[in-house]
C-alpha cells in the first residue's frame, strides 16, 4: 500500500519528478488487482476522495512545500498525474467484468440508473431515391474506368433519338403507339419534329458530334415510352448508357469492361456471359447475363432459378452510327472524328428500375414514382 | 414459335450433339431456345425466342442451317431424297424424282436468279405456256410470283407426318391441303397458299387494291382496302390481300377439286402498312415484312405441290408459272458483293481465349468456313488480303462488312472472346454544375428531407395553377391528367404529399430533383429545378408559435440550402405571390432582383381539392438562379481568446415592428463587438391582460465579444443604453426584469 512520503525536497527538480513516479507507479499496481464495485468503490475513496483522498488532499497538500520559482512546474505534473489516474481508474471500471458493478455502484452514488432500453432521440435523415442510389452507384463504377459523366435533353429530335441511331423510318419504335410525341410538331420535318427520348443513346451521339475521340462516357438520365404500366413497366424510366470511342477499340475491350463492371457493381465471385442480339446502332451486339449475385448462380426467385440474370445490352457502334454523327459534324461545320479507318468503339445499357428492383426486392415499378414515404424510408 | 428437334435432325444426319446440348449451343448463338420440352414420340420440343431480324431462321431449315454452321456438319437440302423419304414413304420416289420433272424441268434451284419473264409482256404468261396465266400490274411491290395447278385433289382431314407433326408443335390443323402450306412453311419459312381453282375467272392479277374495294377474307372479316394494298385477284374480283391473308371465296373447302398453288414475293414495306392499316398481324405478314426470300418461291411452290400431292392425291397439269419482276434482283437474290478483310475483322472482334496460329483471333479459315455454312460465297480478292462475299437471298439482313463480322462472332462464340480492358487516356470530366447539385442533394438529405420522383407530365390545369409560364401538350398523351410536360415540380410535389396524407402518414420532408419544361412546340427549353414539400412535425419554438411553425421550419432549409452558396444580400419578401400561396404565408427568395426561390403554405382551397387536412408547405428553387452563384468557400477565422458576453432585453412592439427593422436599427449602431443577436421569446396575449392587444412582447440576446481584449462593464453598458436608445427611437419600450411575464426566461438580465 502507497504511503505518503515526507521531507520530499521540492527544490531537488528530479526529486520532485521521481515522487510524481512512484505515486503514478502505486495507484496503478494497487488498481490493478480489484474485481468487486466494492474494491473500486474503496479504491475510489482512497486516492480520489475529496475530504482525505491521496491525490485530491495528499498530493495537492505538498503544493505548501513547494517554492515559488518551482510551483508551475508542480502545477504540470500534478495535474498530469491526476488525468492519467482518472483516466486509468475509468478503463479500469469500464473493463466488461466490472462493468455491471460499476453501474450499480453510480446508481448508489445518488443519481437513477438509465433506461438504456428507452429509444434514442433520432434526428430523421433524408434518404437517397432508390434510383438515383442505383444510378450513382453505377456511375461511380465506370467513373473509376476513366468514363465521364454525360447528361442531354430529355425532350429530343427524331434525328438524335432514331435517324443517326440507325433507326430505318418505318421502325416500329418511331410509331406514336411506342413513342410520345410533343404536340404541334406536323410543320417540321420529319428529323426535328420532339419527342420524348426513348432511350439515353441520343447523348451518344451529341456527344460525338461536339467531341473527336477518345470519348468515355456514362450516361444516366429518363427515359419515357408510350407502354401501359403494369408491375414491371411504367412510361417512364432510368437507363445508364455508356459509350468508348478510341482507336482499335474492339469487341473483347467490351466483354471485358462489363465484364469487370459487373464485379465491381455486384461483388467479384458475379460472371458474365454474352449472347448474340440485335439493335439497330450496335453491330455485333449482344446481351448480358450475369450469374445470380443473389444465389450465387444456385437458382433462386430472383433469378427464376436459371442461376443467371439478363442485365445489358451492348455492342460494337454500328459504322452507320460513325456515319451519321460525321454528316452531323460536318454540318456544323466539325472534321469528320469518327467513320475512320482504325476508329471503333463500343456502347453498352441497362434499366436502372430493373436492377434496383432486383437488388431491394422491390414488386412494383409504379412504387418509384409514388412518393410515398413509407417506401422511400427504407432506402435510408 | 416451337421447333421439333427430330425434324432439324432429319436435315443434318451426321449430327451427333445432344438435344439439351443443341439448345445451350443455339442459345449463345443468338438463336435462343427458350424451353425444352421432352416428347412422348421422342425428341424435344424446342420453345425458341428468335430476334426478329432473323426472319430466315423461324422456321426449322434456318434453324439446321444454323446448326449445319456451328458444328460444321452437312445441312441436306430440302429436296434430298433422305428428307423426302420421311415425309412421304415410299411416296418419295415419284414425288422426288417424277413430279418436278412433270412440274417444272427448269425450275431454278434456290439461291439462283429465277427465270425472268424476258419473254413476256408485261410480266405475265401469254396463252401459249401451259401453266396458269398470271399478270403482276403492280411490278413496285411484288417481286415475284410461282403458280401450279393440281387437279383432281381429295380435301379431307389431314394424317401421317403432317399431323403427327402439328399435334406436337401446337399447330392449328385444318384440312390436308391448307396444312400442306403451312407444313412447308413450318419447314423453310416461305409462305405459300392454294386456291380452289373453279372459283377463278381467268388470269390471276397481282394489283392495288381499288380504293374501297371490299373484300372478305379467311378468318371471316370484311374489309374494305384502300388504293395502297397489295391485292392477288383473277380478272373480275380480288381473291386474298396480298402477304397478309388469303381470301374467303376462293379458299379450299371439302368441296375442293382443283387447286392453285401460290408462292411469291412481296415488298416488306407494303405488307408492313398494309397488315398494319388492317390489324393484322399474321404468319405471313410476319414473314413478308421482314424479307422473304425471293429465290425460294419456285422452290416453295414444288414443296408443297409435292405435300398436296402426298396428302390429297392429284395430279399437275401444265408446268409452274415463274414470273419475276425485272429490278427486285439485285434487292435480293443479286445483291452486290461485299468485301470481307480479315484483317478488319480479326481487329474488331479483338483478342479470343482461343490461340490459334495467327496469335488469339478469329482464324480466316474459321471465317470461310462460317460464312459459306450460313450460304455466302467467298472468293478470294486479286490482292488476296480480303473476300468478295456473294450473300444469301434469304438473309436480307446481311448488307455490309461489318454485318458478316456479327455473323462471325456470333457462329465463333460471344463466350470464346477474351475479356480485356482498353487502355485509357485522359481524365474524368466533371459536369459544370456537378459539384453544385452533389452539395445542394447532400445538405437537404443531411436537413431530413427525402429524395423522391414524380411524373414528367402534369395537367392543364395543375400546369396554369403552379406557374405563370405555359406548358407544352403531348401529341399523343399517356392519360388526360397527363397532357402536358410539367413546367413546375410542384404540381408532383403536391400530388405526392396529398397521397401521404391520404395514406395517414403522420410527417412528410421531400425533395424533388429533375427536369422542368418551358418554351413552345418549336422550341421546348429545359431547365434543372427543385421542389421542396413538408407537413407535420414541426416543433414551435419560443419565438415562432405552432401555427407558423411548418413555415418557419421550410424557410430555415432553404436558409441552409443557399447558406452553402455565395449569394449575396439573399432577402426574403412576400410581393408578388402567385395564387396557390395562401394569402400572407408565402415569401420570395431573392438575390437583388432575381428570384432564386419561392414558397409558402398551400392554399386552404387547394388543399381541400386535394383532401389535405394538415397545413402543407411547397418551395420551388429555381436551380439556374442558385447555380449562377459560386458554392462557398471556407475561410477560417481565428475564435477570440476572450470572453463572451451575454446581454438579453425586453421589449414591447407594436405588432408592424418587424424583427427585421429591429436587427436593421441594430446593425446601424455599428458597434462591431456585437457578434450575434437573435430573438429569444417573443409574446402575445390574445386577451390584452399582460401585453396589450396590438402589441408584441420580445426579448431578444445579444452577444458581445471583443478580437483583442476582455469587455469592461462601461462598454457594455454604453452599448447597452444605445440599443435601448435605438429601439425607443422604433417606438419600442424597454421592460425593466421585473416587469417581464411569467414565460420569460428568468435569467433575462437587462
Amino acid at each position: 500500500m502507497y504511503v505518503l512520503p515526507t521531507n520530499l525536497n521540492f527544490a531537488d527538480d528530479f526529486e520532485m519528478r521521481e515522487a510524481f513516479r512512484r505515486a503514478q507507479a502505486a495507484f496503478e499496481e494497487e488498481l490493478t488487482p480489484l474485481q468487486t464495485s466494492e474494491e473500486l468503490e474503496l479504491f475510489r475513496i482512497r486516492w480520489f476522495g475529496k475530504q482525505a483522498g491521496l491525490i485530491n488532499k495528499g498530493i495537492a497538500g505538498w503544493i505548501k512545500r513547494v517554492p515559488a520559482e518551482s510551483k508551475s512546474k508542480f502545477g504540470i505534473s500534478f495535474s498530469s498525474l491526476a488525468s492519467r489516474a482518472d483516466l486509468v481508474f475509468k478503463q479500469a471500471a469500464n473493463r466488461p467484468e466490472k462493468k455491471r458493478d460499476f453501474e450499480t455502484t453510480f446508481a448508489r452514488s445518488g443519481r437513477p440508473a438509465l433506461d438504456l432500453s428507452l429509444p434514442g432521440i433520432r434526428r430523421p435523415i433524408g434518404v437517397e431515391h432508390p434510383l438515383t442510389r442505383t444510378m450513382r452507384e453505377i456511375t461511380a463504377v465506370f467513373a473509376a474506368l476513366g468514363y465521364s459523366t454525360g447528361i442531354g435533353p430529355e425532350v429530343e429530335t427524331d434525328f438524335y433519338n432514331f435517324e443517326a441511331l440507325n433507326f430505318p423510318p418505318n421502325h416500329p419504335a418511331r410509331d406514336t403507339q411506342d413513342t410520345l410525341v410533343v404536340a404541334g410538331q406536323e410543320a417540321k420535318p420529319a428529323r426535328e419534329r420532339l419527342l420524348m427520348r426513348t432511350h439515353t443513346s441520343p447523348v451518344q451521339i451529341r456527344s460525338m458530334v461536339a467531341n473527336p475521340p477518345p470519348l468515355r462516357l456514362v450516361i444516366p438520365g429518363k427515359v419515357h415510352r408510350n407502354d401501359e404500366s403494369d408491375a414491371t413497366h411504367s412510361p417512364m424510366f432510368h437507363q445508364v448508357e455508356g459509350l468508348c470511342v478510341d482507336r482499335r477499340i474492339t469487341f473483347s475491350d467490351l466483354k471485358g469492361t462489363l465484364d469487370h463492371a459487373m464485379k465491381s457493381f455486384f461483388g467479384s465471385s458475379v460472371k458474365t456471359r454474352f449472347f448474340p442480339s440485335f439493335f439497330p446502332f450496335t453491330e455485333p451486339s449482344a446481351d448480358v447475363q450475369i450469374s445470380c449475385p443473389f444465389c450465387g448462380g444456385a437458382g433462386c426467385r430472383k433469378c427464376k432459378h436459371s442461376g443467371w440474370i439478363e442485365l445489358l445490352g451492348c455492342g460494337m457502334v454500328d459504322p452507320a452510327v460513325f456515319a451519321a454523327v460525321d454528316r452531323r459534324r460536318l454540318e456544323t461545320g466539325l472534321e469528320p472524328a469518327y467513320d475512320l479507318p482504325g476508329i471503333s468503339g463500343f456502347a453498352f445499357g441497362m434499366g436502372v428500375e430493373r436492377i434496383a428492383m432486383m437488388k431491394y426486392g422491390v414488386g412494383d415499378i409504379g412504387q418509384f414514382l409514388s412518393g410515398d414515404m413509407r417506401f422511400l424510408e427504407q432506402f435510408a | 414459335m416451337n421447333i421439333l428437334s427430330n425434324w432439324l435432325r432429319e436435315y443434318l444426319p451426321a449430327l451427333e450433339i445432344s438435344d439439351r446440348q443443341l439448345a445451350d449451343d443455339l442459345t449463345l448463338r443468338g438463336i435462343a431456345v427458350e424451353g425444352v420440352h421432352e416428347l412422348p414420340s421422342g425428341g424435344h420440343l424446342f420453345e425458341m425466342d428468335i430476334t426478329t431480324n432473323r426472319v430466315d431462321a423461324m422456321n426449322h431449315y434456318g434453324i439446321a442451317r444454323e446448326i449445319a454452321a456451328i458444328y460444321n456438319t452437312p445441312l441436306l437440302t430440302l429436296e434430298d431424297r433422305r428428307v423426302a423419304r420421311t415425309e412421304f414413304g415410299e411416296a418419295a420416289r415419284i414425288l422426288v424424282t417424277e413430279v418436278p420433272a412433270a412440274c417444272d424441268p427448269a425450275a431454278p434451284a434456290p439461291n439462283q436468279t429465277p427465270r425472268t419473264g424476258d419473254d413476256l409482256e408485261a410480266f405475265s404468261t401469254p396463252g401459249q405456256t401451259q401453266g396458269y396465266p398470271v399478270r403482276i400490274e403492280a411490278p413496285g411491290l411484288c417481286g415475284r410470283f410461282t403458280a401450279q395447278i393440281l387437279r383432281g385433289v381429295t380435301v379431307q382431314p389431314s394424317t401421317g407426318i403432317m399431323a403427327e407433326r402439328f399435334a406436337a408443335l401446337g399447330q392449328k390443323s385444318i384440312s390436308n391441303a391448307v396444312d400442306a402450306t403451312n407444313y412447308n412453311w413450318l419447314a423453310m419459312g416461305h409462305p405459300t397458299h392454294v386456291f380452289d381453282l373453279d372459283t377463278l375467272q381467268g388470269a390471276i392479277v397481282v394489283r392495288q387494291a381499288r380504293e374501297g374495294e371490299r373484300i372478305k377474307l379467311l378468318d371471316g372479316s370484311e374489309k374494305t382496302l384502300t388504293g395502297e394494298d397489295l391485292v392477288i385477284a383473277d380478272e373480275h374480283k380480288a381473291l386474298g390481300l396480298a402477304g397478309v391473308m388469303g381470301g374467303w371465296h376462293s379458299r379450299v373447302t371439302e368441296q375442293t377439286k382443283n387447286i392453285l398453288v401460290e408462292a411469291a414475293w412481296f415488298s416488306p414495306a407494303a405488307i408492313r402498312a398494309s397488315s398494319r392499316r388492317h390489324g393484322l398481324h399474321t404468319d405471313a405478314s410476319h414473314r413478308y415484312e421482314r424479307g422473304a426470300d425471293l429465290g425460294a418461291c419456285a422452290l416453295a411452290n414444288r414443296l408443297v405441290t409435292r405435300h398436296v400431292i402426298a396428302a390429297c392425291g392429284g395430279i399437275p397439269e401444265g408446268t409452274i408459272t415463274d414470273i419475276a419482276v425485272p429490278g427486285w434482283e439485285e434487292r435480293t437474290t443479286q445483291r452486290p458483293h461485299v468485301r470481307l478483310s480479315v484483317d478488319t475483322a480479326q481487329q474488331l472482334l479483338g483478342t479470343t481465349i482461343e490461340n490459334s496460329e495467327n496469335g488469339n483471333v478469329v482464324p480466316a479459315d474459321k471465317i470461310e468456313q462460317y460464312l459459306e455454312a450460313l450460304g455466302c460465297h467467298l472468293r478470294p480478292t486479286a490482292a488476296g488480303d480480303a473476300f468478295e462475299v456473294t450473300l444469301p437471298s434469304w438473309r436480307l439482313d446481311l448488307e455490309r462488312e461489318v454485318d458478316l463480322i456479327e455473323e462471325i462472332a456470333r457462329v465463333y462464340g460471344y463466350n470464346g472472346f477474351a475479356d480485356t480492358l482498353p487502355n485509357v487516356s485522359g481524365g474524368v470530366v466533371a459536369l459544370p454544375h456537378a459539384e453544385r447539385e452533389v452539395k445542394v442533394r447532400q445538405t437537404l438529405l443531411a436537413l431530413g428531407y427525402t429524395e423522391a420522383l414524380s411524373s414528367t407530365f402534369t395537367s392543364q390545369a395543375e400546369s396554369a395553377l403552379f406557374t405563370p409560364e405555359a406548358a407544352i401538350p403531348m401529341e399523343n398523351p399517356l392519360s388526360a391528367e397527363a397532357g402536358m410536360l410539367r413546367p413546375s415540380l410542384l404540381p408532383g410535389m403536391a400530388g405526392m404529399l396529398a397521397l401521404n396524407s391520404n395514406r395517414d402518414v403522420p410527417s412528410v420532408r421531400l425533395f424533388e430533383y429533375g427536369t422542368i419544361f418551358t418554351g413552345s412546340a418549336a422550341s421546348v427549353t429545359e431547365r434543372a429545378s427543385l421542389a421542396l414539400g413538408a407537413y407535420g412535425n414541426a416543433a414551435a419554438t419560443a419565438t415562432i408559435p405552432i401555427t407558423d411553425a411548418l413555415f418557419f421550419d421550410v424557410k430555415g432549409a432553404l436558409q441552409e440550402l443557399i447558406a452553402r452558396f455565395a449569394v449575396p444580400a439573399a432577402t426574403f419578401t412576400g410581393d408578388g405571390l402567385p395564387a396557390w400561396v395562401e394569402p400572407g404565408r408565402g415569401a420570395r427568395l431573392r438575390s437583388g432582383e432575381q428570384t432564386i426561390a419561392l414558397f409558402g403554405e398551400l392554399s386552404a382551397a387547394e388543399r381541400d381539392l386535394r383532401k389535405l387536412r394538415e397545413t402543407v408547405v411547397l418551395a420551388e428553387v429555381y436551380l439556374p438562379a442558385l447555380f449562377a452563384h459560386p458554392l462557398r468557400q471556407p475561410l477560417a477565422i481565428e475564435p477570440s481568446r476572450f470572453q463572451a458576453v451575454e446581454r438579453d432585453l425586453s421589449f414591447l412592439f407594436a405588432d408592424s415592428v418587424r424583427w427585421s427593422d429591429i436587427e436593421a436599427a441594430l446593425h446601424s449602431l455599428a458597434i462591431a463587438e456585437m457578434i450575434s443577436l437573435a430573438p429569444v421569446e417573443i409574446f402575445r396575449d390574445a386577451k390584452g391582460k399582460t401585453i396589450p392587444a396590438g402589441e408584441y412582447s420580445l426579448l431578444f440576446r445579444m452577444v458581445f465579444q471583443s478580437a483583442d481584449h476582455t469587455l469592461r462593464e462601461e462598454e457594455l453598458t454604453s452599448w447597452q443604453e444605445s440599443v435601448i436608445a435605438a429601439l425607443t427611437r422604433l417606438g419600442g419600450r424597454h421592460r425593466a426584469p421585473t416587469q417581464a411575464p411569467e414565460q420569460a426566461p428568468t435569467q433575462a438580465n437587462a
